[in-house]
């Protein structure tokens, strides 16, 4: 029998944990990467006046996006206000009366369909019914298209952490004689409080950085977002159009603007991420 | 008695909570069929006006009012391959460095920051892609692929660093942190009695991963549908580097268009209903795709936990 | 105090002679807590060696350290020196892929990869050698006829292998574990997931195997060690109570603990 040489096995073997070393070496690289460009580009646009001022047209210097800013604010305020009752109260039915039944099993999957579905699209489904309908790009349709990409995050996010309240807790507050829907809010709602609002934050942060189903609906405006039933100033929609343009000042906002999404998404995320560890450390 | 018989007011009050949280969830059917309705009620001139010449010509001409998505969906397919193509291996073996080789505090560390690489808003790789590394495609990558390979029609045309290669490239980037999770998991599926049976029986590390891989493989075969359909509807990133052009080049460095790129550009500027309705058609395709992307993934990865689960 | 004790008995159990596997003062450790102490074993070779003793007495993880299958995971460690025909298999420059092609094997769960018969029978033989398809073909027979399943598997080599049933998926890793020509065989509790007929039947085969092979078995089956095994080793919390032959283990325990043991009196 002629033996394979073991010399080559180890070799392979060698260069198969460089390569893999190598490749997850190379995901951090990026994102480093990613991220020591947004600071150095972005860091130079932050100043005073970009928090509160007015952008101005190119080429004139000075200005903000002070209206962005506030708009982003605004639009991922609202969405959160309306996604996160219906998300609450769907995980709820999924967790607590839905069971394995056909119409929970199928909103269980519609949800993660739903969270699948490429945000580009819940913007041109907002523009058919929000924005056709009435004639005029608004800041509640940027909300509402918002909205509807959370709605299934809290969804899942809810039914998954109240799975982890046990049942014992249920039945004793039963037991009590206190009915469920008092069971549900004071006692199992209590108990996965933490997970609860650590779920809702994340969701927020993923929404926030969004730009695809704005574009088509709260669209962007360089004024004040006075008028939410009218074009709203945001973040992300800005950069784009900033970006795309062909002024350099232009551009250099556009960064500013990435500095200050970016962090603002991946500072929550780490800060709530590492909330949650601590906790289960304990 | 009597009184056990009557219903309380908590009762009725138990019974209206959870009809709230019934009509709560009905939300996510009502949103998936209203979605559908719109889609195909708003594309419904350009379906009647085109028909199936809407997916196999190349015209696109608002002034005109022709209109066909070749080009769009010739871009999605290619930029979504390429990106394939470099994410699924790279995915395998940063998972397998997570879960086999890494000492816990690195991969720990190294988990993070993938998924960090998640959290990064879609249209910050598109700054990056813009502004960094369309550049460095331009005066590097492009001319070294030309030179090595002879100047192949893969690689032709003048360095302007955008097209599908740079978009598929950045694409790889952004699902890699999806696809790798779901094959850890995977990996972190596989019973160590058959790790050990392989180690036990002489395997290098290597090795030992193939066997895992057989056993993993339907799971990864799930992760990577997952990653398809995230590819294909991703937008922000694409749009700005992929070129927008209509244009149907073999070269992978033009000016090329996907289907997401093409409405981020042009749906606000669409005036003419034929011309609004041609571009929600393509929104209802990508719909149609996604959809069916994700229900086959989601009934394929259940049906491989309820399997490897039973073992 | 009572551990002290123990040591000493331990001590008293050490022969002179090199067995095929001599191990001595074997300590072994999962992070800090330490799960083997000072064992002293000898195997002989080309017979039947079983380890008893209740359940987390450590005869496992003794087992474990032959073909240092324990490395898989960060935090353990063996100290002490196992002797596999006189070499150190715990040194630092042990090549690990030549030792576990003499060590074989077998596990408590059957663990059929997930491949058909035949390609499961030849993993190791692809691992370890280039073999014409012909010789492969012969290598395999071979292996599955030693391990009594040729006959019930030659009509689907190309079925997946985890599609047998449990027994024969056991015998299918014993047919795996020995194409590869292995000098000595592990086996962990090798019939504990397996219904009564198909341990019948791995019992006759390690007693068939016993003339080419050195077997040491771990069992928590005390009739088991004693119809298969030429000797037996008792261990206790760690330690290594008495070892000798099964005959005289069985018949006329030396020592207190295993006395009891083999009567029911704990475990």
């Amino acid at each position: 029998m002629k033996e394979r040489s073991e010399r080559s096995r180890i070799y392979l073997d060698i260069t198969v944990r460089l390569f893999s070393a190598f490749s997850a070496l190379f995901g951090l690289v990026i994102l480093i990467w990613i991220l020591t460009v947004v600071i150095l580009r972005g860091i130079s646009a932050i100043n005073w006046e970009f928090f509160t001022e007015l952008p101005t047209p190119p080429g004139m210097g000075g200005g903000g996006l002070a209206n962005a800013i506030l708009g982003t604010v605004i639009i991922t305020v609202v969405a959160t206000f309306i996604s996160v009752p219906f998300g609450l109260l769907a995980g709820v039915y999924l967790s607590e009366f839905g069971g394995q039944s056909k119409f929970a099993q199928n909103v269980r999957f519609l949800t993660n369909i739903l969270m699948g579905t490429p945000s580009i699209i819940i913007g041109i489904f907002v523009y058919t019914m929000l924005v056709r309908p009435f004639g005029h790009f608004s800041g509640y349709a940027g909300s509402v298209a918002l909205a509807i990409l959370m709605f299934p995050l809290v969804t899942r996010t809810t039914e998954d952490i109240l799975q982890l309240v046990p049942n014992a807790l249920r039945e004793s507050a039963l037991a009590l004689g206190m009915p469920r829907w008092k069971v549900t809010i004071n006692v199992v709602f209590r108990a996965a409080k933490k997970g609860l609002i650590t779920g809702i934050i994340l969701s927020v942060a993923r929404i926030s950085g969004e730009t695809a189903p704005l574009l088509f609906t709260a669209l962007n405006s360089p004024y004040w977002p006075t008028n939410f039933t009218d074009s709203t100033a945001n973040l992300t929609v800005t950069i784009f159009n900033y970006a795309m343009s062909p002024y350099e000042d232009w551009q250099k906002a556009a960064w500013g603007a990435s500095f200050l999404i970016t962090f603002a998404v991946l500072i929550t995320t780490l800060m709530v991420r590492y909330l949650v560890r601590e906790k289960h450390g304990k | 008695m009597k009184l056990l018989l009557e219903p309380s007011t908590q009762t009725r009050n138990d019974g209206i909570f959870r009809l709230l949280t019934i009509v709560a969830a009905s939300f996510i059917l009502l949103i998936m069929i209203l979605l559908f309705i719109e889609l195909l009620s708003n594309s419904w001139l350009s379906l009647e006006k085109f028909g199936l010449q809407f997916l196999l010509t190349n015209v696109w001409d608002p002034v005109r009012q022709e209109f066909g998505a070749l080009s769009s969906l010739y871009g999605t397919l290619v930029s979504t391959l390429i990106a394939m193509l470099i994410a699924v291996p790279l995915s395998l073996v940063i998972a397998l460095f997570l879960v086999e080789m890494a000492p816990p505090m690195v991969s720990k560390f190294f988990g993070m920051a993938i998924e960090l690489l998640a959290a990064i808003p879609s249209i910050i790789y598109g700054m990056w892609g813009l502004f960094v590394l369309a550049p460095l495609m331009a005066k590097y990558v492009q001319p070294f692929l030309q030179k090595i390979s002879g100047n192949l029609f893969l690689f032709k045309g003048p360095p302007m660093g955008i097209g599908m290669f740079t978009a598929g490239i950045i694409l790889a980037i952004m699902v890699l942190p999806f696809i790798s999770s779901v094959m850890r998991e995977v990996f972190l599926m596989v019973p160590n009695v058959v790790k050990e049976s392989a180690v036990g029986m002489g395997a290098t590390t290597w090795e030992m991963v193939k066997v895992m891989v057989r056993y993993g493989i339907q799971g990864m075969i799930g992760a990577t549908f997952i990653g398809l359909s995230r590819a294909i509807g991703e937008t922000m990133a694409v749009t700005f580097v992929i070129g927008n052009s209509h244009s149907i080049s073999t070269s992978l460095f033009a000016p090329a268009n996907s289907i997401t790129a093409t409405l981020a550009n042009e749906f606000t500027e669409a005036s003419e209903p034929v011309y609004l309705s041609a571009l929600v058609e393509l929104g209802l395709l990508l719909f149609v795709v996604t959809f069916i992307i994700q229900m086959v993934s989601q009934l394929w990865l259940k049906r491989v936990q309820k399997r490897m689960g039973v073992q | 105090m009572e551990n002290e004790m123990v040591i000493e008995k331990t001590k008293a159990t050490d022969t002179q002679t090199l067995g095929k596997i001599s191990v001595r003062n074997l300590n072994f450790y999962y992070g800090e807590h330490q799960a083997l102490f000072n064992n002293n074993l000898e195997i002989e070779p080309k017979k039947v060696t079983a380890i008893i003793g209740p359940s987390g007495c450590g005869k496992s993880t003794h087992l474990r350290v032959y073909n240092r299958i324990y490395e898989l995971y960060r935090d353990q460690r063996a100290e002490g020196e196992v002797l596999l025909d006189g070499e150190n298999i715990l040194s630092e420059r042990t090549d690990l892929i030549k030792l576990r092609k003499r060590v074989g094997m077998i596990f408590q769960q059957p663990t059929p990869f997930p491949m058909s018969v035949f390609d499961n029978v030849a993993y190791g033989l692809r691992l370890h050698y280039k073999l014409s398809k012909s010789e492969l073909t012969g290598r395999v027979e071979e292996a599955l006829k030693r391990a009594a399943l040729w006959d019930e598997v030659s009509g689907k080599l190309h079925k997946p292998g985890t599609a047998l049933s449990g027994g024969q998926q056991q015998r299918l890793c014993i047919a795996r574990a020995i194409a590869v020509e292995p000098e000595i065989l592990l086996m962990d509790e090798p019939t504990s997931a397996i219904d009564p007929i198909a341990t019948a039947k791995i019992e006759e085969l390690v007693e068939s195997l016993k003339d080419r092979y050195t077997i040491v078995v771990v069992t928590h089956n005390m009739q088991q060690a004693a119809r298969i095994s030429d000797y037996t080793a008792f261990f206790y919390k760690g330690f290594i109570v008495e070892y000798g032959e099964t005959k005289q283990i069985f018949t006329n325990p030396k020592k207190k603990e295993t006395e009891n043991y083999i009567t029911g009196r704990f475990g």
